[in-house]
């Protein structure tokens, strides 16, 4: 059984229809987005809408360009010469690739979690005000609410409470990914990415995590790229699965995982291809 | 045939082990040779009085023998014509150590070796015997004053020194060993706090200590900078392409090239050229003779500054290249800058590694001393280039370097052998000069680095 068997243009016309939303609800547009690694390809033609407030999920086999997408939201890849793109995205209807658009800006509000827990050598409380900071706030009233409010939205904050001045470095991993959490959240972005955030965490700070992500959904657009599918299928409410750079299905979360239209993703997920 | 594999491991082993002794072995040697020969110098040994088979009487200090000779340092140059004596020790009929015989340092003629016959007063008096040297005593404690004394050597053939010749006078037949400590103690002293007399072989080391740390100190403030601002601009701003790469083997080659040609660099650029042009703009009533287009502390420290560069580059660099790419995504992901990104993550992990490369550069540079010759250093320059006239600080003056110091003394001087024990206590020094530098920049390296202890066990 081969990805092969199925042509581009049938690719196409099943992926494009399934997920339908009205579009005002939509954070994320995805145009034709084709993104090349010093010219090789790693993401072809791809279309694809992402929900507001909702969870998505984008799930594949290892170079599949899953994080490469995610990276391509924050304009991640600008740091890369050697990537090209084509295509377009929009945010809320603008083009986060237009003249006038303040990277900056754009990525305080696509936040981003890495696969690794990233945290700056720095006690927790300069790891949360850090972004803060940034924004210009400096009063230390401000900060110490902004970062207390940070803390208990990533569901850290009974565990450092007692001593926020420690080094980030001396927490677990799981503590240091909800670390990274808060600190994202403290300078209140709209979109969180996360690049496989509990890859490098025991179960328990997996679910953690997932419970993290499942109740910041009412607060901001949530993007998890995993390559667990069980994963997916706990937390996110679309699933899109991508193979080669392609978008290959893209549904409800409960519709791909329980009735894929197509045999590529279904031998994904029960296991048979990847 | 082929070694059992576990000898072969044995034999690895004890290899690489030998040579790790051996470096330490050289190194410890190195350091005792030097320490010892040049701590002892400040020893007051006793001094022998031998009288010949022929009848003649010679006294002096003990330094080394060979089979059936030994060697006295005699002093009394202005008698004698020489200090060094060798004596054949079949022919010394006694060998005694009378308490009265006396060791002066005078700043003209060398040390003198002798007896006390009498001294003048200020008054005019002259005073003989144990008077005379109740007198000298209070005299040298600062509570009398003396002008002449009259000395005479152990054959009786009499000397006279002026008493503001005489740098320091003792008995040290006379002397028990704690005594000899607090006279050793006061030889150091002298030597780390006054200028240098007699041709730079008696009195101390006091403005080349100064001159030295002055100049590292300069330099270390101009190539700290440039070096980490390239650094910078190579790692974290310039494209990476075939062009920074070329850069970065021409910085990594241009630590190779040997210092004199940095010293020639220095006198054809700095001295003559950006001098000249000074002087013809801002000292042109001085003209011919130059201000800054001469060799000075100022050209010195900028040759050395350029000899060093690259050391500081390299070390920066490789101090950002180990910043984790995790980070700096982080902090971009933020909402940072890169420019924020670089100030407060990026630069903040990496000043460890910048510090490292100051240390390296203010080893060598402390160290160096061919350039130096070139470019501004002196064999006398007892004024510190540092007063209370404006401009306090003056860049455009000659200075002594410890290093070539250590090279006038030995190489230079009127007499090397008597200047010999000189030399190794002021390698000595510059070896201590050296290592403090480098403690006080491990110190301050250390106090950043436990800022950031969690990233040394990442």
């Amino acid at each position: 059984m081969s990805a092969a068997s199925f042509s581009a243009a049938e690719t196409q016309r099943l992926s494009s229809a399934v997920v339908d939303f009205p579009s005002t609800s939509s954070c994320f547009d995805i145009e034709a987005l084709s993104l090349a690694y010093e010219g090789k390809p790693a993401l072809r033609d791809l279309t694809l809408r992402v929900p507001r407030h909702r969870v998505t999920a984008f799930i594949g086999p290892s170079g599949c360009g899953k994080s490469t997408l995610l990276r391509g939201l924050n304009r991640l890849h600008d740091l890369n010469d050697q990537v090209t793109r084509q295509g377009c995205i929009r945010l809320e209807g603008q083009d986060i690739h237009a003249r006038d658009v303040d990277v900056a800006e754009l990525r305080r509000r696509v936040g981003m979690v890495f696969q690794t827990p990233n945290p700056f050598p720095m006690s927790i409380y300069e790891n949360v005000a850090y972004g803060v900071r940034l924004q210009g706030i400096k009063r230390k009233r401000e900060l110490d609410e902004i970062v207390e409010w940070a803390l208990q939205s990533a569901a850290l904050w009974e565990e450092v409470k007692a001593d926020l001045h420690a080094s980030a470095w001396t927490l677990s991993g799981g503590q240091q990914q909800r670390l990274v959490i808060a600190r994202t959240l403290a300078v209140r972005p709209d979109v969180l990415l996360l690049d496989e955030p509990a890859s490098a965490l025991d179960p328990i700070s997996t679910l953690k995590i997932e419970e993290l992500i499942r109740g910041l959904k009412s607060q901001l657009t949530l993007v998890l790229v995993t390559h667990n599918m069980q994963q997916a299928a706990r937390v996110s409410d679309y699933t899109a699965f991508l193979h080669a750079g392609e978008l290959v299905e893209y549904a409800p979360t409960d519709t791909l995982f329980t009735n894929p239209r197509l045999r590529r993703t279904e031998d994904y997920i029960t296991g048979r291809v990847g | 045939m082929r070694m059992p594999r576990l000898a072969g491991d044995g034999v690895w082993r004890w290899l690489s082990g030998a040579c790790v002794a051996l470096s330490l072995l050289a190194v410890v040697a190195l350091l005792a040779l030097v320490v010892t020969r040049g701590l002892a110098h400040f020893w007051p040994d006793d001094i022998e009085q031998l009288t010949l088979d022929n009848g003649e009487r010679i006294a002096g200090i003990a330094r080394d023998s060979e089979a059936g000779e030994r060697r006295y340092f005699t002093a009394n140059r202005d008698l004698d014509g020489q200090v060094w004596q060798w004596i054949e020790t079949q022919a010394i009929e006694t060998r005694e150590t009378p308490p009265d015989l006396l060791y002066a340092e005078r700043r003209d003629w060398g040390p003198f070796i002798g007896r006390l016959t009498a001294v003048d007063t200020s008054a005019g008096e002259r005073l003989q015997g144990d008077e005379a040297e109740r007198h000298l005593r209070q005299a040298l404690a600062g509570n009398a004053e003396i002008t002449t004394l009259h000395l005479r050597n152990v054959e009786g053939r009499a000397a006279e020194v002026a008493f503001a010749q005489v740098a320091s006078l003792s008995w040290p037949n006379r002397m028990d060993v704690g005594d000899k400590l607090a006279a050793w103690g006061h030889g150091v002293w002298r030597f780390l706090s006054e200028a240098p007399s007699d041709g730079n072989t008696a009195g101390g080391v006091w403005p080349a200590i100064f001159g030295t740390l002055l100049m590292v100190m300069l330099m270390s403030l101009v190539v700290t900078p440039f070096g980490v601002l390239a650094a910078l601009y190579l790692n974290e701003v310039a494209r990476q392409g075939p062009l920074t790469r070329l850069v970065r083997i021409a910085v990594r080659n241009l630590a190779g090239v040997p210092s004199i040609v940095y010293g020639v660099f220095g006198l054809g650029v700095f001295v003559y050229g950006l001098g000249g042009r000074l002087d013809s703009w801002f000292f042109a009533e001085r003209l011919p003779s130059p201000t800054f287009g001469t060799g000075g502390l100022l050209w010195a420290s900028l040759t050395l500054a350029l000899l060093t560069l690259p050391v500081v580059i390299v070390a920066t660099e490789e101090g950002l290249a180990r910043v984790p790419v995790a980070l700096r995504e982080g902090s971009l992901a933020l909402g940072a800058t890169r420019f924020e990104t670089l100030r407060r993550v990026v630069v903040p992990m990496a000043l460890p590694s910048m510090l490292t490369g100051v240390i390296l550069a203010v080893a060598r540079a402390a160290g160096e001393v061919v350039p130096l010759m070139l470019v501004g250093v002196a064999k006398l320059a007892p004024e510190i280039p540092v007063d209370g006239e404006f401009p306090y600080l003056h860049l455009d003056s000659k200075f002594m370097h410890l290093g070539y110091h250590l090279f006038d003394l030995g190489f230079a001087s009127r007499d090397a052998e008597a200047a010999m024990p000189l030399v190794f206590a002021t390698a000595t020094l510059l070896v201590v000069v050296i290592v403090v530098l480098n403690l006080t920049a491990i110190i301050l390296r250390h106090h950043l680095r436990a800022r950031h202890r969690a990233l040394e066990h990442s």
